[in-house]
């Protein structure tokens, strides 16, 4: 392996309901396709050298997806951003692609910054839900996991939830009535605290059940600044060390078509 | 008119359900064309879910061949699960398709490729979700025509009231010609209406309309004739073949799905038919003559097809792939062309010959030596005879040996029970070779480490087979001969852990069986086995046997036959047969002459390396045989 690639990529629109399975095919294809030179593991059965780092769950949007590739020849970023992007299929969508520096990327992705969309949920009742969840020591929800229903804690890994109201004005579309909108940056811990488990946090402590499915965007992922209880980009560190473009803003994002 | 896309109603059901990936589409080469700008529509069903339907290759190449044509477009769409079926009833939903997620009902042709007559329930789901009713003779001129195809076709008798149409054989040529006459039609106004549009198709003597055919019934039950109800419309229907399969070189640009699949590899078609002559096989028997497909033309289709999907395995595909008459050097070619690349090479369906071990040394360079499937079929020679498997048990321990000696560890022996003429011995057979198999492998390799794994399929009597007319085993009798071999297998301590025995139980082919050879009678046992909630009747989780047999006693509670007679009975040699109308090419008489030769135990050879034996095909097709060598071999590819 003579170079690690670090990548930013997006799930968007309708690719939101690929899972992480899916989406770990469709880059292998994706690198195969572009003639990407990635590395592959010895042994009877070569797998691609391609981690990705926690995946959004299956029907969330992301702005902020990690995956690190380790290629056999010397590939330049914006090059290799490019060609990848390309290839793959319009919703999964390369954003920002540095060369590795030292460290490991997954220890920098300590919290997610997350948006819900609640469609038809009055945005006032929202915000005195999101009021009584703060105000909470301890809130206690149940999941079904794959080793059963697990009871934890959902309050404590949130480091800032709001509530707002949103506008409906998508081009082409009737203006709908205003909705709630969240946004919430929730640390990674184990058991992970999903933003459907912030929901559910909310209909315990304050009976408060959106209407309609949720529309979840993960916006960002990154080191957890204690001083704003915001996060930074974690690419920034190899692009300090290596050199190279800034990346992308963290820009506030719809359901992209 | 436009159609509007359902996608929006869709999407909000779509976190309620398992794997919505599926209904998502947007895969790598599908394609979206403009409703308006096409004249003729087509909406392609699987009628399976979505990871068994989206990798076949019949659906796969209609579609790009007809979205290819100006004026046609053609969209794809699948059996969706009980889950979502329940939710796009609660909230009105019609079945769509997943390339614009338009409502299928607006389409002007339903086409559903049947390649198992298992899907038949999941076709009366999709036609109820889409608002069609399911008889044909109730549907108006707003509704598309219901066209059957695949190999499950050749026989369409069982769902004939729920299909304006069906095709038999290769449709690639067939496709096109029928949105030809629908464009016409439609472009002259419609004149007629749906009957006009069907008897123009039924005209051309390649399309079969069930309800432009009359079926009489002795009082024993027996079909008295099948004749038909107009004018203008043949007595019998043709199979269609694709001559030079080089012009035809479809898949193109495969689909590649985000979701998994059961096949996540590019498959090239290596050639069409078979003529080993097995008499079990219907595929081998209604695919006729071979027509391969030459090196460079298989060489070029793997490297576009490679390129364009981004797949890691290779397929060569066909019925017998190891026959192709320059197989070596295609194995040679493609390996050599992909060493080094991290793409693998498969080779199914081959036959039991020491040449295959070559060509699967071929195909392992680099990677590793795992296990081997070979097809005897039968347990014995007796029994290998009767089904015409030109295998002795010398070929196979020979065969197998090689294997295990070249350092493959792993065997699978396939097997059917509940063949024509089987015994009980004949069964317990496959115990003998397996421990044979295994005795020789140790010998040869001097390891302990090698095993042997024995699968076994339930036989099923199969339209236009000489097998046609033969007595389907009862599932007791399959059950009680798979426990004794079972209990053979394991009462060897020797060889208990090196042999593996898969099976299944004998209660679902007997189903198969009544639908095989059914005829329109038992339209309603489907229907009824619907009503019921039979869905998915292909997967042992959601298919009850008790279930099908209810609805048939119903079904069947006033005529004179039961699934029994429809299974388990012997016809004899004038007996009209439901499918007799529809014709394969393959000569009656000479079937009849082969089922003769089965039960007395005479074999007949290839007519690719033997005299012509006159099974009618190419005389009655316009047909020949077309295989190589072409004597040229595959150069490396220029590095890109």
């Amino acid at each position: 392996m003579v170079q690690r690639l670090r990548v930013r990529y997006a799930k968007r629109g309708r690719l939101r309901f690929t899972s992480h399975r899916d989406i770990s095919r469709a880059i292998e294809r994706a690198v195969r396709r572009a003639g990407i030179p990635v590395g592959f593991s010895a042994g009877f059965t070569p797998h691609p050298k391609i981690s990705y780092a926690g995946a959004a769950p299956t029907g969330v949007a992301s702005e902020a997806e990690y995956l690190e590739i380790g290629v056999v020849s010397p590939c330049e970023p914006t090059r290799l951003r490019d060609d990848l992007d390309s290839s793959l299929p319009p919703g999964l969508d390369v954003l920002d692609v540095v060369e590795a520096g030292p460290g490991s990327l997954a220890e920098r992705l300590e919290c997610s910054v997350w948006e819900i969309r609640l469609a038809g949920a009055e945005p006032e009742r929202a915000k005195a839900a999101v009021e009584r969840f703060m105000a909470a020591e301890r809130v206690e929800v149940e999941r079904l996991t794959k080793k059963g229903l697990r009871r934890f804690d959902a309050r404590e890994a949130v480091v800032a939830l709001t509530a707002d109201e949103g506008t409906g004005e998508t081009a082409g579309r009737e203006p709908s009535p205003p909705y709630a909108i969240l946004r919430m940056v929730v640390r990674h811990v184990t058991p992970a605290v999903r933003p459907d488990d912030v929901l559910t946090g909310l209909r315990l402590v304050a009976d408060f059940a959106p209407p309609s499915p949720p529309a979840v965007t993960r916006l960002a992922q990154g080191p957890l600044d204690a001083r704003t209880g915001g996060t930074a980009d974690p690419l920034d560190l190899d692009r300090d060390i290596r050199g190279g473009e800034p990346g992308p803003a963290v820009q506030h994002v719809g359901d992209h078509k | 008119m436009s159609v509007e896309s359902l996608f929006p109603r869709l999407e909000a059901l779509l976190p309620s359900v398992q794997k919505p990936i599926q209904y998502v589409g947007g895969e790598l080469n599908s394609t979206v064309k403009d409703w308006d700008e096409a004249s003729v529509r087509w909406a392609l069903m699987y009628p399976d879910a979505y990871e068994v339907g989206l990798p076949n290759q019949g659906v796969q190449i209609l579609y790009e061949i007809l979205n290819e044509l100006p004026e046609t477009l053609a969209e794809r769409t699948y059996a969706v699960w009980p889950d979502l079926e329940a939710l796009m009833r609660e909230h009105g939903l019609p079945q769509f398709t997943v390339d614009a997620h338009r409502p299928v009902r607006a389409f002007d042709v339903l086409g559903v490729s049947f390649s198992t007559e298992l899907g038949y329930t999941n076709l009366l789901t999709a036609l109820d979700l889409a608002g069609i009713p399911l008889d044909a003779v109730e549907r108006g001129e707003d509704d598309p025509i219901v066209l059957a195809g695949g190999h499950a076709a050749f026989n369409p008798e069982p769902i004939a009231d729920f299909l304006d149409a069906a095709v038999l054989g290769d449709g690639e040529q067939i496709a096109i010609a029928i949105s030809e006459v629908i464009r016409e039609w439609k472009g002259e106004g419609s004149p007629g209406g749906r009957d006009e549009l069907l008897m123009r198709l039924a005209s051309t003597g390649g399309v079969y309309v069930p309800k432009f055919y009359d079926v009489e019934y002795h009082p024993d039950g027996r079909i008295k004739r099948v004749a038909p109800n107009r004018s203008g419309v043949p007595w019998r229907v043709q199979k269609h073949t694709v001559m030079d399969l080089d012009e035809w070189p479809y898949p193109k640009k495969p689909l590649v799905p985000l979701a998994e699949t059961v096949h996540e590899r590019f498959s090239v078609e290596i050639f069409r038919g078979c003529t080993r002559g097995c008499r079990f096989c219907q595929a081998g028997m209604i695919t006729r003559p071979v027509r391969e497909r030459s090196i460079t033309t298989i060489g070029d289709m793997v490297e576009a097809g490679i390129k364009e999907s981004g797949f890691n395995e290779v397929g060569l595909l066909s019925l017998s792939s190891a026959d192709h008459s320059e197989i070596a050097e295609v194995a040679k070619g493609l390996a050599d062309r992909y060493e080094g690349t991290n793409t693998s090479l498969s080779l199914p369906s081959t036959r039991v010959d020491a040449f295959n071990i070559d060509l699967a040394n071929e195909f392992s360079r680099n990677g590793r030596r795992s296990g081997l499937t070979f097809a005897p079929e039968g347990g014995s020679e007796r029994m290998r005879k009767v089904i015409n498997k030109m295998v002795t048990e010398e070929d196979l321990i020979r065969t197998v040996t090689t294997a295990y000696s070249q350092g493959w560890r792993q065997v699978k022996l396939y097997f059917m029970c509940g063949l024509p003429t089987e015994r009980d011995e004949d069964v317990l057979g496959i115990a003998d070779l397996a421990k044979k198999v295994i005795a020789a492998g140790r010998a040869a390799t001097g390891s302990r480490d090698i095993r042997c794994t024995v699968s076994i399929g339930g036989f099923v009597p199969k339209p236009h087979t000489p097998f046609q007319w033969a007595s389907q085993c009862d599932h007791e009798t399959v059950d009680r001969r798979l426990k004794q071999l079972r209990d053979s297998l394991r009462s060897d301590k020797q060889y208990g852990k090196a042999i593996g025995f898969r099976y299944h139980d004998g209660q679902p082919s007997i189903v198969e069986g009544l639908l095989s050879r059914g005829d329109r009678r038992v339209g309603a046992v489907i229907r009824a086995v619907w009503q019921d909630g039979g869905r998915f009747d292909g997967w042992s989780e959601h298919f009850s046997y008790q279930r099908w047999m209810s609805a048939a006693e119903k079904a069947l509670a006033g005529e004179p036959v039961d699934v029994d007679w429809y299974t388990t009975r012997e016809r004899d040699e004038v007996e009209v047969l439901p499918w007799d109308h529809l014709d394969a090419g393959l000569d009656r008489e000479w079937l009849w002459q082969d089922w003769q030769d089965a039960t007395s135990e005479t074999e007949v050879e290839d007519c690719r390396w033997t005299p012509c034996y006159d099974c009618g095909v190419c005389p009655t097709m316009g047909t020949e045989i077309q295989i190589g060598p072409t004597g040229r071999k595959l150069l490396p590819l220029t590095v890109v």
